[in-house]
């Protein structure tokens, strides 16, 4: 469900902390018919031409909160909304080059009433301004 | 005694919504444009930060507004209790009460008569929860959902539970979806996208109208060389079945709201899967005289190919709800 609207295509771009390009990031979009908490998003997968981002180099931020996957574990007070566009943020020192990357996008999520643990995919070329 | 009433669960727009082509007044007016007054929403879909972080009284004041604004009528607060909260462990059972009595809170506020269960849901929580919805005016009632159905025995568990109580808070609000009496052509054409032969898909609608056995379509699929997409779309026969809907009929005391959940409308205003013509009969009969609220889930089906149109669907529907209630056709359905 809304597995091809996932992945946003505007805001795709370096990520920069400190004056450094330390990343790129991306909008991304919760594949669901509500919100869900935070605690309950199990896994976020991003990959870029192929390359997978490790579970500890991806980040998760809303409305100005940033938290790591481990982290996201915990947090019982906040919550990915119906349609909130969510920066995704992945480490990866200098970023990417200008032009167009293939990312891959991937959330599993914990939900109460599914008898299975769904993940839900979407993949995109998107392209890097320079 | 009363008629049946037409209404909208706002899950209908969720494909306009999600990408904010849609607001909540957009919503509101155009089920109001359709004669469909009762406004039935999924609370945290509805409405952000709910229920972890909360709604502010603003947002709720804007829904009364919109209420009254377009003479439309609270009707549902489709709760879901995450009881998966915490990972490796359920949430405890008073900790679940104590939800289930924050979304009663919540419906209340929103002016609603009643909050939705998710099935999923033991009957005790619901049974603890009763008296605190008694005492806001507010009927818990849990959603009878395919694959599950009124001579399952959870359900017959939960009706059991309901009677022991005494409580009239406790009740039921069956879906459409479990009277699937075809395989639905917008689930036979993704499977057909997705790669399933036209003799297998042919088979399973086959072996569907003729009312097999799931475990036994499975396997015929596996035998005639299917794999991948062909097995899931034998396996939706595992959670989808044509059941009666007149087995509704010894539950009316306690039905108090209908999720009228559709696939697909034809243009001539058919659901080509779901009887509704027999279950507006089953209704009448049985003395129905709540809302059957607007349930469109074709969305997920189509919108690998195309941008689901979600507002011309409901129409559809609707006009279809009116014509066989025994409305007069407003103007505004008309195409």
């Amino acid at each position: 469900m809304m597995d091809n609207k996932m992945i946003c295509t505007e805001q795709f771009e370096n990520y920069v902390e400190g004056g450094e390009v330390k990343g790129f990031a991306f909008l991304g979009r919760l594949p669901y018919y509500r919100g869900l908490g935070l605690s309950m998003v199990e896994d976020i997968q991003v990959s870029v031409d192929g390359e997978k981002i490790a579970r500890e180099d991806v980040r998760f931020s809303v409305r100005g909160k940033t938290y790591t996957l481990d982290e996201m574990e915990t947090v019982y007070d906040d919550r990915w909304n119906f349609g909130e566009k969510a920066r995704i943020i992945a480490l990866k020192p200098g970023g990417l080059a200008p032009g167009n990357h293939r990312i891959e996008f991937a959330v599993r999520m914990r939900v109460s009433y599914l008898p299975f643990v769904p993940t839900t995919k979407d993949a995109k070329e998107l392209a890097l301004a320079a | 005694m009363g008629t049946i009433k037409r209404g909208v669960s706002l899950y209908s727009y969720q494909n306009e919504t999600f990408q904010g082509k849609m607001s909540l007044e957009d919503c509101i007016r155009t089920s109001a444009e359709l004669g469909a007054n009762g406004i039935e929403i999924i609370g945290e879909q509805t409405f952000w930060g709910w229920p972890e972080v909360g709604v502010e009284d603003a947002k709720i004041d804007e829904w009364h507004q919109l209420i009254a604004k377009y003479d439309c009528v609270p009707v549902s607060h489709d709760f879901m209790l995450d009881y998966k909260r915490y990972k490796g462990r359920e949430m405890p059972f008073e900790e679940q009460v104590a939800s289930v009595r924050k979304d009663i809170d919540f419906g209340a506020r929103l002016g609603m008569k009643y909050i939705r269960a998710l099935v999923s849901i033991a009957p005790e929580v619901l049974v603890a929860a009763a008296p605190y919805a008694e005492e806001k005016g507010i009927k818990i009632l849990i959603e009878v959902h395919a694959p599950l159905h009124f001579d399952h025995p959870w359900i017959i568990r939960h009706a059991e539970a309901f009677e022991k109580s005494g409580s009239d808070a406790l009740g039921f609000l069956p879906d459409m979806g479990m009277f699937l009496h075809a395989y639905p052509p917008v689930m036979v054409e993704k499977f057909k996208r997705l790669g399933v032969p036209a003799n297998i898909a042919d088979y399973i609608v086959k072996a569907y109208e003729d009312r097999m056995l799931s475990e036994y379509v499975i396997l015929n699929v596996q035998q005639m060389g299917g794999a991948g997409p062909s097995i899931a779309m034998a396996e939706v026969i595992r959670h989808n079945s044509a059941f009666e809907p007149k087995r509704m009929l010894d539950y009316m005391p306690r039905i108090h709201n209908i999720h009228g959940k559709f696939y697909q409308m034809y243009a001539d205003y058919v659901e080509p899967s779901i009887p509704y013509d027999k279950i507006v009969d089953v209704l009448k009969q049985g003395g129905y005289d709540g809302y059957i609220c607007s349930e469109y889930e074709g969305n997920r089906w189509i919108e690998d190919a195309e941008e689901p149109d979600s507002v011309e669907q409901v129409r559809r529907q609707q006009v279809m709800l009116a014509q066989l209630i025994g409305e007069p056709t407003p103007t505004a359905l008309a195409a």
